[in-house]
């Protein structure tokens, strides 16, 4: 299967990143294993190093397994101001974890993000590569149980 | 209001459907692309590009015309064109925007720009969070090349172009042109020491263009209506329109093509209709979260480079974020740095090392802990950052720093003094938590 995707995208140096990307779409708990990154250093002729540099230097990759849905909270300023920090805190409440936490069900894992782009419907959160904006209590209670009925 | 609204690059935004080929066909989509490659010769594009008097929009405000030329000139045979779209300076949407309510204007722009610099390939880098943008631009380049407008011999000439999107993976320092580059041939995003310059060594050490979606976005204008045309709307000193973001404590918030010339009070009180619950303006932060923080007070400065520059301050990429009076600047500035200690990538010392110690000396005032010798670190630590750093993030970084002690020096001495105005921090010599 890795092998799939690395033929697909073709074995070269400046395929690493959509390769490694794909492989942890691919990937149920949203992760990269181990034996992946050994597997696409081999095929690919990167130093396992590298590849575990690179994997390391942008947050988008988890070398820990991680929820179904990944919610990306955004804490910059024009999120902060219209209360990112209450969205973060109704978020804790409702799934009972920490942000950088999974829960035990293996449903949702809680991230800080950068800046989602979504300013003019502050505050925002990326949840399953959706956006969405205007948040409050009610509409992400909403949204987890629509999430929880899928 | 009329005024101060333009539609040039956004013409089309909400008026066709960012799917359909068609819809932009009809609405006169590749008009300029056709012009460009059946009349005009690269060297007539980049001279009208340098009679508009374009200058980058991402942040630097690099005239394009002359970094056009460059690459044009270069004397490799393989070049590159790059699309920065790793939009992620907070508090900005506008590259968003663009691509998910006209992706096919971006796909026809990046090709008249490979056409002119006579470029074989281009890529186009969009943020790994901005999922249906880069749906939209995948889309928009599938069906360009189906049309015939990407592959060989495009219109029958000798031109043959074809463009391949990439995506970001979370890493903010990306949007730096040679962290891109970096990334783009797959190794981590980190800088690269310049000069050379990518016009003359950037990927793969082939001659680059790199812009920004929003200055490509005015490629097709300046081809279709010459680079004097485009110069009727701004001022001496920056021609043509500017998109901005409005964002933060504003009740009208979004994307909005303005005239360069505008005062920023304009922006806030008609554009942004002012500040929502009937609280004041307390400060706005305008060109993303390395830009300048400043009062009220100074409203009167106009969206204007050399009007801004004389106050030490840039448009940035357009965003303006409001701030109302149950703020802290403290507060605020905090979370900038723990943003930029978060994003350095860590190449050079005084960024790698520089935020996070910002952000400690900022933390002790917000916790009450800091003295008035910490004015002096702060001082110390912004210099070196601004002179020192290998690329924008850290030398651009320090500024909310600098602005704000600056014109908010008052909100740091009451902090000193175990005073949180608004009554966020918690002053409590980082007891809490």
């Amino acid at each position: 299967m890795v092998e799939d995707i690395i033929m697909r995208h073709g074995a070269t140096e400046d395929k690493l990143m959509p390769i490694l990307l794909d492989i942890q779409n691919s990937n149920e708990r949203h992760y990269l294993k181990e034996e992946d990154l050994k597997t696409v250093s081999k095929i690919l002729g990167i130093p396992e190093s590298r590849v575990y540099s690179v994997v390391t230097f942008y947050s988008f990759f988890s070398l820990k397994p991680r929820g179904k849905y990944i919610i990306q909270i955004c804490d910059n300023a024009p999120c902060i101001v219209n209360g990112a920090y209450n969205v973060i805190d109704d978020f804790r409440r409702a799934l009972g974890i920490d942000m950088g936490q999974t829960t035990n069900d293996g449903m949702f894992t809680l991230e800080h993000s950068s800046c989602l782009g979504c300013c003019s419907h502050a505050p925002a959160a990326r949840i399953g590569g959706e956006l969405y904006g205007d948040l409050n209590t009610d509409r992400i209670n909403s949204i987890l149980s629509e999430l929880r009925r899928q | 209001m009329a005024d101060l609204i333009l539609q040039r690059l956004t013409k089309h935004c909400g008026n066709i459907d960012p799917y359909d080929i068609d819809d932009y066909t009809a609405a006169g989509g590749f008009k300029a692309l056709t012009k460009a490659l059946l009349l005009m010769k690269p060297q007539e594009i980049i001279d009208e590009t340098k009679a508009s008097k374009l200058v980058g929009r991402g942040g630097a405000a690099f005239p394009t015309g002359a970094k056009m030329q460059m690459v044009h000139d270069a004397p490799n045979n393989i070049k590159y064109v790059i699309c920065n779209a790793d939009e992620g300076e907070p508090g900005t949407f506008k590259d968003r925007y663009l691509m998910e309510s006209d992706p096919y204007q971006i796909v026809e722009s990046i090709i008249i720009a490979g056409y002119a610099v006579k470029a074989q390939k281009a890529y186009i880098y969009i943020r790994g969070e901005y999922d249906k943008a880069i749906a939209l631009i995948k889309n928009a380049i599938e069906r360009t090349r189906e049309t015939g407008y990407l592959g060989k011999n495009i219109l029958r000439q000798r031109f043959n172009f074809d463009i391949e999107v990439r995506t970001g993976a979370g890493a903010y320092i990306c949007g730096e042109e040679f962290a891109l580059i970096e990334s783009l041939e797959g190794k981590s995003g980190r800088p690269r020491y310049k000069p050379p310059y990518p016009p003359i060594a950037g990927l793969w050490d082939c001659p680059t263009l790199i812009n920004n979606v929003e200055t490509l976005a005015n490629l097709p204008y300046i081809v279709l209506n010459g680079g004097k045309e485009f110069r009727s709307v701004g001022t001496d000193s920056s021609s043509g329109t500017k998109l901005i973001c409005l964002s933060g404590n504003i009740i009208n918030k979004g994307v909005f093509e303005v005239p360069f010339g505008i005062t920023l009070r304009d922006i806030i009180y008609s554009i942004g209709q002012g500040i929502p619950n009937d609280k004041e303006l307390k400060m706005i932060q305008i060109g993303g979260a390395s830009g300048s923080c400043i009062p009220p007070s100074m409203l009167d400065i106009k969206l204007d480079l050399a009007d801004m520059r004389q106050h030490d301050l840039s448009p940035g990429s357009g965003a303006i974020i409001a701030f109302d009076n149950t703020r802290c600047v403290i507060d605020i500035v905090k979370s900038l740095l723990r943003f930029f200690a978060h994003e350095s990538c860590g190449k050079c010392t005084p960024c790698r090392e520089g935020n996070p110690q910002l952000y400690n000396i900022i933390n002790d005032f917000s916790n009450g802990t800091a003295t008035v010798d910490n004015y002096k670190a702060l001082d110390s630590l912004t210099q070196t950052m601004q002179q020192a750093a290998l690329c924008g993030l850290g030398q651009a970084s320090p500024m909310p720093v600098v602005s704000t002690l600056r014109y908010f020096k008052e909100e740091y001495d009451m902090h000193l003094s175990g005073n949180c105005p608004a009554g966020i921090c918690s002053l409590d010599g980082g007891q809490a938590k």
